[in-house]
Order: structure tokens, then sequence, then C-alpha cells
């Protein structure tokens, strides 16, 4: 999970590409699923077990900007300009509690702080692109894109990086739309009781419990865990971004100890 | 899908303005984050030591701060605390995930024990 090696060692394939949707390129090793080329179908494929953590989480969207008060063509706007989960529930609630803009805007922008870190992260794995390229990369960033694409890009160093992440991205994106004009659609047709939006925090844990595969990551994630607990009460939602920067700074000085 | 500022509402959206206000401030600011350090390695090279060091740590911490508030939330008493349909179903999914690193085992797993506790036992 660490971007540590530089996107200009080897594969020299992919170093001129520009996006463009005509470009076959080189195909890896997977055979292509629906004619699409192998690094892209291999990055479908290995995003599509997340979607049943997506689907909910994007209906969840769609009926809770119906909730707040938006109609169809809010709730698909914000899905497609802001495009994150988290921060989009946060801004519906606060929006249908007629809290202040400034407040409003600032738990989004304070829930999503985090991407700041993904896009370090991945950031040298996408160097080499053009600007346009890293442009439109950037705009598909997630959680599930990022981390699914740093840990192949770690472990497969064949593969053509914006062709998987594109892949995995892209996606999401279109679930990500497509369950929030059904949530809309939908509507309060599913009862409450049923608990949908507790697929959301199984999601983020199918992810964070691989990623807390030793002594100081595991440190990293249990002080973030309980931090986040005990602060929830902060307004702003400062609560996460505490949790977040304690478990961090317990990461690291877990590693200096054990060094 | 039309972009609206804050400055040009039309008679489509004045319902609801604020909405739109905030909905594209929340997603120029994201975008930006988005792609700060994706725009900014284009440029400069490598990631400084004391920034990729950290990173490692983002995931874990991140994601756990997004969980574990899902899943507890602190009661009046240690009892009042744990016995939480969430937290039980949690931690049943977090082993599943332990053991199988399935995405969709821990989902599924995860529902229908909450569903079971809310139900069945705690009906």
């Amino acid at each position: 999970m660490d971007g540590t090696s530089a996107a200009s060692d080897g594969d020299t394939t992919d170093t001129v590409d520009r996006g463009d949707a005509a470009d076959t390129g080189p195909a890896g090793a997977d055979d292509g699923l629906l004619g699409l080329d192998g690094d892209i179908a291999a990055g479908v494929r290995d995003v599509s077990p997340l979607m049943l953590g997506i689907v909910p989480f994007a209906l969840v969207a769609g009926i809770a900007a119906v909730d707040a008060g938006l109609g169809l063509a809010e709730a698909v706007g914000m899905s497609v300009i802001v495009f994150a989960g988290a921060s989009q529930l946060a801004a519906l609630d606060l929006l249908g509690a007629d809290a202040p803009l400034a407040v409003v805007v600032g738990t989004a922008a304070v829930i999503n702080l985090r991407m700041l870190m993904y896009s370090a992260s991945i950031a040298p794995y996408f160097a080499d692109y053009g600007r346009r390229l890293r442009a439109g990369l950037a705009y598909l960033l997630t959680d599930q894109a990022y981390a699914l694409s740093v840990a192949e890009f770690g472990t497969n160093s064949d593969r053509s990086r914006w062709r998987y992440y594109l892949g995995a991205a892209a996606s999401l994106w279109i679930v990500w739309q497509v369950g929030t004009v059904a949530g809309v659609v939908v509507g309060t047709g599913v009862p409450d009781s049923w608990g949908l939006t507790f697929a959301v925090p199984l999601v983020f844990l199918a992810l964070l419990v691989p990623a807390m595969k030793d002594r100081p990551t595991t440190a990293a994630g249990v002080v973030g865990g309980a931090v986040a607990v005990v602060a929830a009460g902060l307004p702003l939602n400062l609560g996460l971004l505490a949790g977040a920067l304690c478990g961090i700074a317990a990461g690291l000085a877990t590693e200096v100890t054990t060094a | 899908m039309t972009t609206t500022t804050g400055t040009e509402v039309t008679d489509a959206i004045v319902a609801s303005p604020r909405a739109w206000v905030a909905i594209v401030a929340i997603g120029a600011i994201t975008y930006g984050i988005r792609l700060s350090f994706i725009h900014l390695f284009g440029r400069i090279d490598g990631v400084p030591d004391g920034v990729r060091r950290p990173l490692r740590y983002v995931p874990p911490a991140v994601l756990a701060a997004l969980v574990l508030p899902d899943l507890v939330t602190l009661g009046p008493s240690v009892a009042a605390t744990l016995v939480d349909e969430r937290l039980i179903a949690g931690l049943v999914a977090g082993a599943v995930a332990w053991r199988t690193e399935n995405v969709f085992a821990t989902i599924a797993v995860g529902m229908i024990v909450l569903w079971l506790l809310r139900f069945v036992a705690f009906a």
C-alpha cells in the first residue's frame, strides 16, 4: 500500500499514452472482457466484488437526496460533480437540517481531505502521463479505486497503470450514477429498518482488514479508529480527521520503536 | 449536466439554489484535493521521504476512522456500548474479512448478522 516505487522505472509501454479511446495499446495476459483491453478488463474484474458494497451505498445516496428535499437533477448532479459517497451523505444530512452552507461545504471538504493522501500516494505511478490524462484520472479517484490500484501497481509491474485504474475507477463511476438514479426513483421503497446504510462501513471494513498487515499499520488502524470513536462528537466531522492523524502518528511511532 | 455557479441561478433550479451552491463548491474543492499531488508530481521529482513514510499509514488510519464510529457509539455504560447490533455484526464481519479477505462474504455476513439481531434476537 506504499507508493514507494517511482513510475519512471520500467513500464515504458504506456509512458506516452494520452488516453485516447481508440488506442488499443498492449493488452495484458488477461483475456478481454466484453472486448475491452486486457488491462482495463482486469480493473473491471477486480473492482466487481466491491460493487456489492457500492450499489447499496449509491442507492442510499439517492434516497438521502430525496429525504433532504433534493430532486433527481440535484441528486445526480451531486453524484457527478462531487462523486465521493461519504461526503455526499454528510452534506445531504446537513442540507436537510438547514445547516449553514459553510458548515455543509466545510464538513464535506474535511471528509474528503483523506484523498489528498491518496493523491500523493498514487501520484508517482501517474507521473509519466500527460497533464490531460492525469486531470481525468484525478477526477475518478476514490477510496476503492485507490486501494485496488496501488495494491495492483505494487505487485504487478507489467500492467498499463492508467488502463487498469480506468477500468476500476470508471466502473465505480458508472455504478455510482446508475445507483443514485435508482435510489431517487425507488425513494423510500426500502424501509429504513433494513439498515441498508450498514453496508457502507462493511465495505470500508473489508478494505481495512487487509491494510493492517504488520505492526505499524495495525497500530495506525487501532489508534485511528479508537480516536475517531472518542472524537465522534466533535463538530465539522473533525473526529474523522483527528482519528486519521493520530493513527498515522501511531504508525510512525510504532515503526520507529520496532526498527 | 449543466454547470451552475452560485451567481448563475436559472429558473430550472431556483427551487434549491442552496443545494447547487453546496454541490458545486464541494465538487470544486474535492477535485482540487484529488488533483493536487497527481498534478504536482508531474513537475517535481519523486516523493519526499517525509511525505512518503506517513502515507504508508494513511489507508489503515483513515479506513478505521471511517468504520469504527459507524460500529461503536460510546454509551452511558460499558454494557450499553458493547450490546449494539452494529458492533456485533461488525465484529463478525471483521472476522470474516480477516479469514477470507473477501468483500462479498464480509458484506453478506455483516448484513445477515445485523438483520438476525435486529429482526430476531433484539425484536
